[in-house]
């Protein structure tokens, strides 16, 4: 009987690795189909390539550097997430061959011009990365929160400080807000969440939201927690509390729904693409950077204005010729569909819209 | 009889006694040339940020020390908090150990007790911010509702309890083992004789350990309790996790705005700091070295004045 028994979970046991197996290969080879770019899927690549930058990509990075180095086994890819300036900084100086990046080079960044990159002949500025940011509450008796601009920026700034002020209670009519306090959680380290939550506010309520853009929160109120993850746990924890973190990361705490021309918008994939593909070219634009100004400001309401958008930074020609089909197919990787969606379930991203990546796609096979 | 062996006389050393002695001479300096390194570094690293125009630091402050002073008094501050809940407890603990449980009580206490230091700092951090922060949370809003005339609760509470008060609780809890092993020790090692000495002039047992064990054990109390400031003014992960901090300086302990200390800012700014934004956090590191030395040196002078009183000679 149990010799039978046994047998049975020997076989059984080899099915599963066999099925296993076989969805591993498939998945493999449903990765190398989805690349764009023939090279990519070929397993002749090799070589050491180091990139560094935002750490908002540091998940989604280390999903594509498993995903790609298992596709092309003699490629090693460290992707070091130091932080947006460092990134840029090692990438200017030539210690990295790309940098993820927050916020897009700046005009004098690219005059200095890049050491690994051949002189003169430019560089290549790609949207990689999408986040959408949630803003997230947790008050006792409400599930649904409607919020503009004003009212949030009022919020955070702490000159709205019950839940039920007039400002709250005229967005929503339906729900039975509380008389207490508002507790409004935001990051205590510097990050490119904070940036891209406050430039939206500083562009969406100016009049209240005087302070520009930038990693540190900039007024001295509210609550402070480390990371995404600690912001998320001060909501929870917390009492009558709201605060703003990684769509992805919310779980299920409530998320208020954005003001966006005359409907309440609450963030999705789509809709946070969509604002992307929707906003101008940016600044410093050109045939091989495609930065984007974020229309913080959009009446679409198929838009979600609030945003984080990452970029991949790296060579037009790289001086190293050896390491440029590598860097190439790796960042044609990510931007693919096969990348975004393996970004999408691993870091909650939202996908680049196919318009977007097409034009991505047409900047990076000039590489070389 | 005679032992008349080949052998030189003894006067000279044999190779295993240099050996040692050339070992622990390397262990000693070794000590302190990592701490000399240590020292160099942070200098080093910090003459950027001291010289450059304060404008191009982080938050242009009107000037570094502008930007540090804030984090100083936060760091003394969320130390002192903590010794000074930590040590009456520890005191108690030690003396309860050494002096009042049953042996068998007093040995597994002593081994939880160590067991609790080995409890690594995330740890304390997660359960700072997990349990003990939603459960002050409530105590918070009475202390602010029924005493907010003291200073100490002054203004709004906070809604989460992640204030400086949290993280004060959660660094006694740290410190308590530290200091507790320690004035353990010290009590422990009080002479018999005194003991007896006081017990037979018809001291009861608190008169006894006030006369004899106290006086003995003050240095060691007082060298145990610098121990324990020193970690609770380095540690870094509690903080950053528990901590919600400003640069501010107040005295508020239920408020949402606290002030930061140094380590915790560290580590907080450090991941995606760059330029001289990374030299003025390694001066601050600095100011916090320098802020050990100079309590430890303080500890070493009281030690060694009271030493001569403690009737332990």
């Amino acid at each position: 009987m149990n010799s039978v028994l046994s047998k049975y979970k020997r076989l059984a046991t080899i099915g599963a690795v066999a099925i296993a197996g076989t969805i591993l290969l498939s998945s493999c080879a449903a990765n190398e189909g989805g690349t764009t770019d023939p090279g990519a899927g070929g397993s002749e690549l090799s070589g050491t390539i180091d990139g560094a930058g935002a750490s908002s990509q540091g998940s989604a990075q280390e999903a594509w550097v498993a995903a790609f180095q298992t596709a092309n086994p003699d490629v090693t890819i460290n992707y070091d997430p130091s932080g947006s300036g460092a990134g840029r900084e090692a990438f200017i100086a030539g210690g990295v061959y790309f940098a993820g990046t927050d916020s897009a080079l700046k005009q004098e960044e690219i005059d200095g011009g890049f050491a690994a990159c051949v002189p003169d002949t430019g560089y290549v500025q790609v949207p990689a990365y999408i986040s959408p940011i949630a803003v997230i509450f947790n008050v006792e008796g409400v599930d649904n929160l409607n919020l503009d601009a004003a009212t949030l920026a009022g919020i955070f700034k702490g000159t709205i400080t019950t839940w039920n002020d007039p400002a709250i209670v005229a967005l929503n009519a339906d729900a039975t807000l509380p008389s207490a306090p508002i507790t409004a959680v935001h990051r205590s380290d510097d990050s490119g969440t904070t940036k891209n939550f406050t430039d939206y506010l500083n562009k969406a309520a100016a009049e209240i939201w005087d302070a520009p853009a930038a990693d540190p929160f900039p007024y001295k109120v509210g609550e402070a927690a480390q990371g995404t993850s600690g912001v998320v746990d001060a909501v929870t924890n917390g009492s009558n509390t709201i605060g703003y973190a990684d769509a992805s990361k919310a779980g299920s705490l409530g998320v208020a729904a954005i003001k966006v021309g005359d409907e309440f918008v609450t963030y999705s994939p789509e809709a946070a693409a969509a604002v992307v593909t929707g906003s101008p070219a940016g600044d410093t634009a050109g045939p091989t950077d495609l930065v984007i100004k974020l229309d913080r400001n959009t009446t679409d309401p198929t838009h979600y204005p609030l945003v984080l958008v990452s970029y991949i930074i790296t060579c037009n020609e790289f001086v190293d010729a050896e390491a440029a089909p590598v860097v190439k197919s790796y960042i044609q990787y990510i931007t693919s569909e096969a990348g975004q969606t393996e970004a999408a379930t691993s870091a909650g991203a939202a996908p680049l819209a196919p318009e977007l990546s097409a034009k991505v796609a047409t900047v990076l096979d000039a590489i070389k | 009889m005679t032992t008349a062996s080949p052998r030189k006389p003894r006067s000279t050393l044999r190779p295993a006694d240099r050996i040692f002695a050339g070992s622990t001479i390397v262990a000693g300096s070794l000590i302190l040339a990592a701490l000399a390194a240590v020292a160099v570094f942070l200098i080093a690293q910090s003459i950027p940020a001291l010289v450059v125009d304060p404008a191009e630091l982080k938050g242009s402050p009107s000037s570094f020390w502008a930007y540090v002073g804030p984090l100083v008094f936060g760091t003394v501050w969320a130390a002192f908090l903590a010794l000074v809940m930590a040590l009456p407890i520890s005191i108690g603990i030690a003396l309860f150990i050494s002096h009042y449980a049953p042996r068998r009580i007093a040995q597994g206490l002593g081994y939880i007790i160590d067991l609790l230091a080995a409890v690594p700092s995330v740890v304390f951090g997660l359960w700072g911010i997990k349990v003990l922060a939603p459960a002050v949370t409530p105590l918070y809003g009475w202390l602010v509702d029924n005493l907010g005339w003291l200073p100490f609760f002054a203004g709004d509470v906070s809604g989460t309890g992640r204030t400086i008060l949290t993280v004060a609780i959660v660094l006694a809890v740290m410190i308590i083992p530290i200091i507790t092993a320690v004035t353990r020790e010290v009590f422990l090692q009080t002479p018999r004789l005194h003991e007896e000495a006081a017990l037979a002039l018809g001291a009861t047992r608190w008169e006894m350990i006030q006369m004899a064990v106290i006086p003995f054990g003050r240095p060691g109390m007082i060298s145990a309790a610098m121990l324990g400031l020193g970690r609770a003014l380095g540690e870094t992960m509690v903080v950053a996790m528990v901590l919600s901090p400003a640069l501010v300086v107040n005295f508020v302990l239920t408020s949402s705005q606290n002030p930061a200390t140094i380590a915790g800012n560290i580590a907080l700014n450090f991941p995606e700091a760059h330029g001289v934004d990374v030299n003025a956090l390694i001066a601050t590191g600095m100011v916090l070295f320098i802020i050990t030395l100079v309590i430890n040196s303080i500890a070493r002078v009281v030690i060694n004045r009271r030493k001569a009183f403690s009737g332990a000679n």
